[in-house]
């Protein structure tokens, strides 16, 4: 292999795997708080929709991206207030924040279908870009930045702070969180509306990055992806950054394969579609076969908080 | 005058009941609002999409055949989720109940004889049985949590599905498209009247809600089942098997979940086609919360589940409002119906300002 | 979700016999009801925002004497298609086009459930009194730009983004690597099957991949243009497909195949005014203008652009068949034996690579 297409190949996994991980940073602080939001896809539709219209408008990328991260944040309150505030269940709510996602993004892309953007491309100045190795470095998208800046400082926030601390114990214990007198509500709806963020960026980097133009169902299924990375992953941000590297990584191959012929084009192609929801099941049962605290599902997920006082 | 909300010492059956129907109008009057905000005409919308498909005999057998699949899958979940087992994965049991179906229809395609289509019904039975135990398995013996295994499973199932269509399972007459082969007249779900479209899928629907109203209300199952899931120490101590349950109640999700999968198939598909999975495993779930978990809620909840669908498309061709309103009507009937839900537990008081210097 | 395979028929043009149309409309009186079933959306740019493009034609043409409706989202098959096509006919509408493949046995229940309604199925095969079939030649178009990469492809390797691996496919990559060769014998062509029709992201990350893979130019039989904007951004050629995708890509994109199908409604529609409609299965292409290549980009050299007209011209005046042998197929074995011209059969059918694929 030619150091050229090694580089190419390296680049394109930096693509496909920037937004998985983006989304799945986010839901794993929300799923860390001991909240489980299966609105992701439809929060990246909304992202990817809002951030588009923002930057096809006013030509700023930035205003796009930020749009992009408030309108997903938006979707995500709404599941906040029916599941912290009112108690709801939080599987239902978040199959319907992602059902209203792609109704809402379809209907708001109407007017942009079929216009382009330029592509919210490389930020470094091109000439660090031009050796294959500096491309490697140097060659992508801000946001591709941002979602490597964001692997530290989650691991940060969750491990090295005091707040990531609180965050964790609402996660583990939000009966006894709630005793000491910490806001169980009030730091689930911190998690949600940073796990909504997260997933309007992941959007915008499909519709200004990836493919720079608005289509329905733009991003075809990656929020479920990125479900399942944060499981994959055992809720640490390091093996989610490994993880989202490792799923791009075999979905890039596969093209290439299939480009290049050879063996590896003789797996069915589903197989390879299938593989990070089996390797994610894998991982659940490895996780539970032993048993090592720290890596397991935060014992309130998925549960709701009734203070009984 | 203010307002605050109490806890009731016990759950409002008045609410209980009352949330759904109050869901169900409110969204009518949000979403007429919404969508004239939106440029379109949002109270006509509200007319085509729930009470054209009412008022119109000729949409009441499409309503019943979009409805029948969502009330099998819905009471199974309901019962599921009635044991707090919470299996998401109705999608992909769906789809393995057509698969073990549609593999014994492979197997028959040239006999004949009244046990094909029985036998591929309870093929489409332990089908969806057997993808409902994985998660099941996992659960009980490891302690893996139910909702991610089962939301799994739906994504490999579906590859795997699309695998056969395209390989093994491709109707080699069909000039390579991936899909099987039509089920030959053995192996289809007959009309109940010819002329219509109405399918033995339907009074099955009715007759599962009916009989699973009757397990879950006045059978020892039905009780262990809302002990276990409401009371998991009471349970224990009653001596109900948490494990035994959570089998139980991803067995019959997906046991019924298979059902509607080989229903659907021998029904108004009669193959397998990639396309075959179109959500219904997930619009379940909106039918199982709106039936308040109630078999026989079930039943009310899959026909507005279906009103909105076939409504949707009237709505397309009469006023040409996009399609993507149908999920904004789900959608928006799904949050106010789980918002609303706060008033079973809880009631909202009226607290007359507080006259100064009177102790708390 | 999967999108399902689509678009192909089987015999062609054979016109079932002539049965009187319909006497249920009458002339002048009332609007002729017409209506679409969408596999998807107009926003696709692709698939059936053709079709949108070309009811938009018919209601340019004939609007005074029309009344079109539309329903997007139908999907490929299964009963919500039975649904929306009975919903149409009940509606009112007397003449119905159901635009993709995967709408053909709800077309034929249908049909049969109201004969005094029109159904015409596109790339299907099935047919009844009241149910027709059309189909356009898109492997003439492929013949076109397959001349146009021959010629202007650095590499001589081509990049092929494929959906499912169905006879109307494999025909376009046929006749695309066919036409290259006849230009550059040496041309190769890498196939990536996506088995998707609609997944933006993952064409433009096939594209990527076809790109990096050594590929200078790239066709592909998937409906987003996300490819052609990766080209544009690489600074690679390629080809729309569908529609006119210029706009996504104005240095990349050369020439649009553009499935036109304007002149077919307007046709159909004309006859069933006339009540001169039949069931028949037309199978058009550039000739009858169903198939469309849009004016080339500035990028085309004069004398390509001149060579890729003669393709056109010689389809269209019937002097030139793509598939006319000898043609050998991947393995080196005899396909089609030198000056034979397979009949239509043969190409509705067609399941095996010419030399040069790559699949």
């Amino acid at each position: 292999m030619s150091p050229d297409l090694a580089v190419a190949i390296v680049v394109a996994i930096v693509g496909v795997s920037t937004p998985i991980l983006l989304a799945a940073l986010g839901e794993l602080v929300v799923e860390k708080a001991g909240v489980l939001n299966l609105g992701v896809e439809g929060m990246m539709l909304m992202g990817a929709v809002i951030g588009f219209a923002m930057a096809a408008s006013t030509g700023n990328p930035w205003l796009g991206v930020l749009a992009a991260a408030v309108a997903a944040a938006l979707g995500a309150l709404i599941f906040g207030f029916l599941t912290l505030s009112l108690s709801a269940n939080q599987v239902a709510t978040g199959l319907a924040l992602t059902i209203f996602g792609t109704g809402f993004s379809a209907l708001a892309g109407k007017a942009f279908l079929g216009k382009t953007i330029p592509v919210f491309g490389a930020v470094f100045p091109p000439e660090l870009a031009q050796h294959p190795f500096g491309r490697v470095f140097f060659g992508y998208s801000p946001i591709v930045y941002f979602s490597l800046f964001m692997v530290v400082a989650v691991w940060w926030f969750l491990t090295r702070t005091r707040a990531g601390l609180i965050l964790r114990a609402v996660g583990e214990n939000d009966a006894s969180a709630h005793s000491i007198g910490y806001s169980v509500v009030g730091v689930r709806y911190g998690a949600v509306a940073f796990g909504g963020a997260m997933a309007g960026v992941a959007g915008a980097y499909f519709s200004m990055v990836g493919t720079p133009m608005w289509a329905e169902n733009l991003t075809a299924g990656r929020g479920w992806i990125a479900l399942a990375l944060v499981v994959f992953a055992a809720w640490r941000p390091y093996r989610l950054l490994a993880g989202a590297y490792l799923f791009g990584a075999v979905m890039t191959l596969e093209l290439h394969a299939k480009a290049a012929g050879g063996w590896f084009s003789v797996v069915p192609p589903e197989a390879w579609a299938a593989l990070p929801y089996l390797a994610t099941i894998f991982v659940l049962v490895a996780i539970s076969m032993r048993r090592s605290g720290s890596t397991s599902a935060p014992a309130c997920l998925g549960k709701p908080f009734l203070p009984t006082a | 005058m203010q307002f605050r909300l109490e806890r009731r010492a016990e759950p409002s059956r008045l609410m209980l009941y009352a949330a759904p129907v109050a869901a169900v109008l409110l969204t009518m009057v949000l979403g007429a609002v919404i969508f004239s905000l939106m440029g379109y005409n949002g109270v006509g919308a509200v007319i085509e999409i729930f009470t054209r498909p009412i008022t119109n005999p000729l949409k009441w057998q499409d309503l019943g055949i979009k409805a029948a699949p969502l009330i099998i899958i819905g009471v199974g979940l309901a019962i599921a989720y009635r044991a707090n087992v919470w299996n998401i994965g109705a999608e992909g049991q769906y789809v393995a109940g057509a698969m073990a179906g549609t593999a014994v229809a492979l197997l028959t395609m040239g006999m004949e004889g009244p046990w094909i289509l029985p036998a591929m019904i309870v093929a489409g039975v332990l089908g969806g049985m057997l993808w409902g135990a994985i998660p099941a398995l996992l659960k009980t013996q490891l302690d893996v949590n139910e909702i991610l295994t089962s939301l799994m499973l739906n994504y490999a199932i579906i590859q795997l599905l699309g695998y056969l269509l395209r390989g093994p399972w491709r109707d080699p007459m069909g000039f390579s498209f991936p899909q099987t082969p039509l089920f030959t007249a053995s192996q289809s779900l007959p009309y109940l009247w010819r002329g219509t479209i109405m399918h033995w899928g339907v009074p099955i629907a009715l007759v599962v809600a009916l009989l699973a109203w009757f397990v879950m209300s006045r059978s020892v199952f039905g009780f262990q089942v809302k002990v276990v899931g409401s009371a998991p120490n009471a349970a224990r101590y009653g001596g109900f098997s948490a494990k035994r349950t959570i089998w139980l109640a991803l067995l019959v999700s997906g046991g019924l979940a298979g059902l509607a999968g080989i229903l659907e198939a021998a029904g108004p598909f009669r193959q397998l086609v990639p396309g075959f999975n179109t959500g219904y495993g997930f619009t379940a779930i909106i039918v199982a919360f709106l039936g308040r978990l109630n078999p026989l809620g079930a039943i009310a909840a899959g026909l507005v589940l279906a009103i909105t669908y076939v409504g949707g498309e009237i709505a397309q061709t009469t006023i040409g409002l996009p399609s993507a309103a149908t999920g904004i009507f789900q959608a928006l009937m799904l949050f106010l119906l789980l918002a609303g839900d706060i008033f079973v537990r809880y009631r909202l008081k009226a607290v007359a300002p507080r006259p100064a210097g009177e102790a708390a | 979700m999967t999108m399902l395979p689509r678009r192909t028929i089987l015999k062609g043009g054979i016109a079932l016999a002539a049965m009187p149309a319909l006497s249920g409309i009458a002339l002048g009186q009332e609007k002729l009801k017409v209506g679409f079933a969408y596999l998807a959306v107009p926003g696709d740019y692709g698939w059936t925002y053709a079709h949108d493009q070309g009811a938009n034609d018919l209601i340019k043409a004939l609007g005074d004497k029309i009344e079109v409706t539309k329903v997007e989202n139908v999907g490929e098959s299964g009963p919500n298609v039975e649904r929306v096509l009975r919903e149409l006919a009940q509606q009112g509408n007397k003449l119905i086009f159901a635009t993709t493949f995967g709408h053909m046995e709800a077309a034929v229940k249908v049909s049969a459930e109201f004969p005094d309604v029109i159904f015409e199925h596109c790339t299907g095969f099935k047919t009844a009194p009241n149910l027709g079939t059309y189909n356009a030649r898109f492997y003439e178009g492929r013949a076109v730009i397959g001349t146009i990469a021959g010629h202007m492809s650095k590499a001589g390797v081509g990049g092929y983004l494929a959906s499912f691996p169905i006879p109307e496919v494999v025909m376009g990559i046929d006749a695309f690597c066919l036409a290259a060769r006849k230009v550059n014998p040496n041309f190769t062509l890498k196939v990536i099957w996506l088995n998707t029709w609609f997944d933006p992201a993952k064409e433009a990350d096939a594209a990527r991949a076809l790109l990096d893979q050594g590929v200078d130019v790239i066709t592909q039989h998937t409906d987003s243009p996300a490819p052609v904007q990766v080209c544009e951004e690489r600074g690679a050629i390629c080809f729309g497909q569908a529609s006119d995708m210029a706009s996504f890509g104005p240095n990349a994109c050369l020439t649009s195949i553009v499935d036109n199908w304007g002149p077919h409604y307007i046709r159909a529609t004309q006859a069933v005014l006339d009540g001169t409609w039949v069931s028949a299965q037309p199978w058009e292409g550039l000739k009858e203008g169903v198939v469309l290549v849009t004016p080339y980009n500035a990028k085309v050299p004069a004398e390509v652009a001149a060579a890729a007209d003669a393709v056109k011209q010689g389809q269209i005046d019937g002097s030139l068949h793509i598939f006319t042998g000898p043609i050998k197929d991947k393995d080196g074995n005899e396909m089609v034996a030198a000056g034979q011209t397979p009949d239509d059969g043969f190409l509705l059918g067609l399941q095996t690579y010419v030399e040069g694929v790559q699949a």
